[in-house]
């Protein structure tokens, strides 16, 4: 068994431009604003980051191919640049390149960035595009929403939860994502909504309204990592450091095989499963103290709080409608906003979610600080479709914790 | 040895366009519209063509039928999607017919539908071995033309050959002549008509009595011996002149389904034989006969094998599985009638890489997936290793044909964001009965259908994306809900 990742890596600097339409900047400009305030924050100089990895997804919509659109933009001196590309999952692939280089001693300082222009199609939601010259034959004419949407009409055949009562919770959980979004300076969407304006919302893909779907936004975002060592030598106190990083991808069960109910992810409760062992935790409804999920509609964060074993199987409508996830609730979920309001720029989306666990357990989190500093926090980035995806979790916390 | 029918099949598409919503909208400029518009025309959905609708109606013909021992393929049609790349092929294909077998396109007039199956049958006797004869139309026309209303889209099949034959070919006479009464020239979309008093006088009222008045004399038959008279012409009040001037019973004249479905052009005789034989006994006499460019004379006479046909659709059937459309802008914009507002998402390409297709081709056109010889595990798509966890074993698949098999949902939605022609698009996970699943396209769900989890599905051939830049289309394997048994028709009953 391997030692896994557990305090090997501390966060040394974070950043993250403002999400939302930036219609007068490109990616690099986003990528600028994150990379400077990470930059100021880990206290080091630009010369001192050996290697760099770069996470976007639909690279066509921007940046194009390959790591030189990151060098040249932070102009970094010839080190290794490496792009990743995980769908929505981009982000935290990005960081867990940074953090093994950390840990397997490659680079003692590692750059992790994600960026993601969107607002560039002449549309809202995500571009429509083609899924590779063989799936285009047969794949489903699918969008993002219609895939997730189908969660809800599983998930209440399984449960035998009526579409009302889904649909309310689902409610709940846009609501509670605009109130905290509307404390977030650096959120796209800031406004506060009500349920009723949820449920009556226009349909997107059935059972999802327009209020069921988070924003597809710009942004960027980025860590720069160091062993606890280095950062303690840099004159860090009050480490954050890296408790796990699990990453599962489907492998065809759940899109051929007929023992998929299609109400669950597979692949986030196997990376849980692996998560908690690599981190130690054994309860983790009594030890994380945050969440931060790929709530990229509704219904995602419903079955996830399932999936990641915090709400009982079939009983996270109760927990969502009993505010256990609200920002003053007993672990809050989306405390930032989440994909839903602080955005969704995909390659960036990970690394925000980091950002967020990063500045609350710091006390930083200003107007949407909890009360009681999270000390261990998750976050799950999952890209794909529920039928087929990739699930990146990563477990940060307090050092000693 | 005798030659005739084995077997027929028919298709009608779902929605059915009521002929008033026609005449709401054009009665301002062409008020003669009003005498058309009653009852209601069969409408293609979006994702249908010339070569869906011949896959289905074979698929209805084929029920029960050995498909190796086929040893042709045709299709008729005016409106094929392809003009160099064999559309008999693709149905074909989409059977999973053998590949040592004569494939052909009948085409250029609206005599090619009796002219194919009077062929069809010739080869069938000479060569012994069964021929399958397909015939669709999906008409093209311009908005407020008489022909919007009297045509329909639709497709028939027949299965020919020796043997137990439901049908025996009696004769069939052809006249051939040059009376061009429309035409539609190269490149051009629409037809372009002359007066259809001369049409009728000259053309309907004198060749087609002289082919069928030699038919009737060469086979020794007397007109007053038939039971059924197939002509395809919306005014049905020709059929009768034409039967009033041979001799033909006058409740020989079928039945032209102009209130129902309207004229399917070039496949139209072939429809109403097709539909003539559902509810036909043993000794009737079926005269069929067409009118284009001359006229073909086909006379059968009904035996007792009739009574051993498998249970089928046929037109009636899917006649009944019906859903009456009242969007007439709906049908504008399936026929590229009014420049709609698609949205910026419909402009991704949807090319086709040529190799692509033929290395896929079992895959998209045939529906195979695969079959684990180890553990048993159905796929799709097929894959050189098992899906199934417990296995994973390599190389083990075999063809697995899933496009007849039926398969329950287990999830759906309906989408207004992606961009399809119909919104919402309607998909979802399906699970086939004996294993096997797919992420799969749902197709003519009709407005007040219930979707439901749980519920069963059929496989249906369909356009899956039309690639306009280039003029290619691909096709794939949609589901949509089994139909009520009920509709399917029994012979005899």
């Amino acid at each position: 068994m391997a030692s896994g990742i557990k305090d090997k890596v501390a966060i040394l600097g974070m950043g993250c431009s403002r999400f939302g339409e930036r219609w007068n900047d490109n990616a690099e400009d986003l990528m600028i604003e994150a990379f400077v305030e990470a930059l100021e924050d880990a206290g080091i100089e630009k010369s001192q980051i050996e290697a760099a990895w770069f996470g976007t997804a639909i690279e066509e919509e921007h940046v194009g191919k390959s790591a030189v659109p990151l060098s040249m933009a932070l102009r970094l001196p010839n080190i290794p640049v490496t792009r990743v590309e995980n769908y929505c999952a981009s982000g935290s692939e990005a960081f867990r390149g940074a953090v093994y280089a950390v840990a397997s001693g490659a680079a003692d300082i590692a750059l992790a960035l994600g960026v993601e222009k969107l607002k560039d199609t002449g549309y809202g939601g995500l571009p429509q595009r083609n899924r590779g010259s063989v799936n285009d034959m047969f794949w489903a004419n699918a969008s993002a929403p219609g895939s997730f949407a189908q969660l809800a009409s599983a998930y209440s055949a399984k449960h035998g939860v009526s579409k009302e009562d889904m649909k309310k919770a689902m409610a709940h959980i846009s609501v509670k994502s605009h109130d905290n979004g509307s404390r977030n300076p650096k959120a796209h969407l800031r406004n506060k909504i009500n349920e009723d304006k949820v449920m009556n919302a226009p349909m997107i893909a059935e059972p999802l309204g327009l209020f069921d779907c988070c924003g597809v936004s710009d942004g960027s975002a980025c860590a720069i990592v160091t062993t606890p060592e280095i950062a303690r030598s840099l004159g860090k106190k009050d480490l954050i450091t890296v408790k796990a990083l699990q990453l599962a991808a489907s492998n065809g069960t759940e899109a051929q095989h007929n023992s998929w109910d299609g109400s669950h992810f597979v692949t986030t409760r196997a990376a849980a499963n692996r998560a908690y062992k690599e981190a130690g935790i054994t309860k983790p409804r009594d030890q994380i103290s945050m969440f931060e999920v790929h709530d990229c509609f509704s219904i995602t964060e419903l079955v996830t709080m399932e999936d990641l074993f915090i709400s009982d199987e079939g009983k996270a409508v109760n927990d969502i409608m009993n505010g256990f996830y609200d920002a003053d609730g007993t672990i809050p979920c989306q405390i930032d906003g989440g994909l839903k309001c602080f955005g969704h720029p995909i390659g960036a989306s990970g690394l925000r979610m980091i950002y967020e666990m990063y500045l609350q357990m710091q006390g930083r989190a200003g107007e949407r600080q909890r009360t009681e500093e999270p000390t261990l926090g998750m976050t799950h980035n999952l890209g794909g479709f529920p039928h087929q995806n990739v699930c990146a979790l990563t477990i940060v916390g307090k050092e000693g914790v | 040895m005798e030659v005739g029918i084995l077997a027929y099949g028919g298709y009608i598409p779902q929605s059915r366009l009521q002929r008033s919503e026609i005449a709401k909208a054009h009665t301002w400029f062409n008020p003669g519209l009003k005498g058309l518009a009653k009852g209601e025309r069969a409408m293609a959905n979006w994702d249908e063509d010339s070569v869906t609708m011949a896959v289905e109606a074979a698929r209805d013909c084929l029920n029960g039928y050995d498909r190796e021992a086929i040893s042709a393929v045709y299709l008729a049609s005016t409106t094929f999607p392809f003009q160099d790349r064999q559309n008999a092929g693709i149905v074909a294909d989409a059977l999973s017919l053998k590949s040592n077998l004569q494939a052909m396109d009948f085409s250029s007039s609206q005599r090619a539908g009796s002219a194919g199956l009077s062929l069809a049958l010739q080869v069938a006797k000479g060569g012994g071995d069964p021929v399958l004869f397909t015939t669709a139309e999906k008409r093209e026309t311009r908005a407020a033309s008489p022909l919007e209303m009297t045509s329909g889209d639709g497709a028939a099949a027949f299965l020919v050959g020796q043997g137990k034959v439901i049908a025996r070919l009696v004769g069939s006479h052809t006249e051939a002549v040059d009376f061009v009464d429309h035409f539609r020239g190269e490149g051009a979309d629409y037809d372009y008509t002359w007066e259809e008093r001369w049409v009728r006088d000259e053309g309907y009222l004198k060749i087609v009595p002289a082919a069928i008045g030699a038919l009737l004399e060469e086979t020794g038959t007397d007109p007053a011996s038939i039971s059924t008279f197939c002509f395809p012409v919306a005014a049905r009040s020709v059929a009768g002149m034409i039967a009033k001037k041979i001799g033909l019973p006058e409740a020989s004249v079928a039945d032209n389904l102009q209130a129902n479905c309207g004229e399917t052009g070039t496949a139209h005789s072939m429809v109403m034989l097709a539909h003539a034989l559902e509810g036909a006994k043993p000794g009737d006499k079926i005269l069929v006969a067409s009118f284009g460019q001359g006229s073909d004379a086909l006379l059968f006479e009904v035996t007792d094998e009739i009574n051993n046909l498998s249970p089928r659709m046929g037109v009636s059937g899917y006649l009944e599985r019906r859903h009456a459309e009242t969007n007439y802008n709906k049908f504008l914009a399936f026929h590229n009638l009014i420049n709609l507002e698609r949205g910026i998402r419909a402009e991704t390409d949807k090319k086709t890489g040529l190799t692509t297709l033929y290395r896929n081709k079992d895959m998209a056109q045939r529906m195979i997936g695969g079959e684990c010889s180890q553990c048993g595990t159905a796929q799709f798509p097929k894959s050189n290793m098992c899906v199934n966890e417990n296995c994973g074993a390599v190389g083990t698949q075999d063809d697995y044909p899933f496009a007849d098999r039926i398969a329950r949902v287990n999830s759906f939605t309906a989408d207004r964001l992606t961009y399809s022609p119909d919104p919402p698009a309607y998909y979802g996970m399906i699970q086939f009965e004996e294993g096997g699943r797919l992420m799969s396209d749902f197709t003519d769900i009709a407005p007040d259908a219930e979707v439901e989890v749980g519920m069963s599905m059929r496989m249906t051939f369909r356009v899956k994306d039309y690639d306009d830049k280039r003029g290619f289309r691909r096709y794939f394997w949609k589901a949509t809900p089994v139909d009520a048994p009920a509709n399917a028709s029994k012979q005899g009953e």
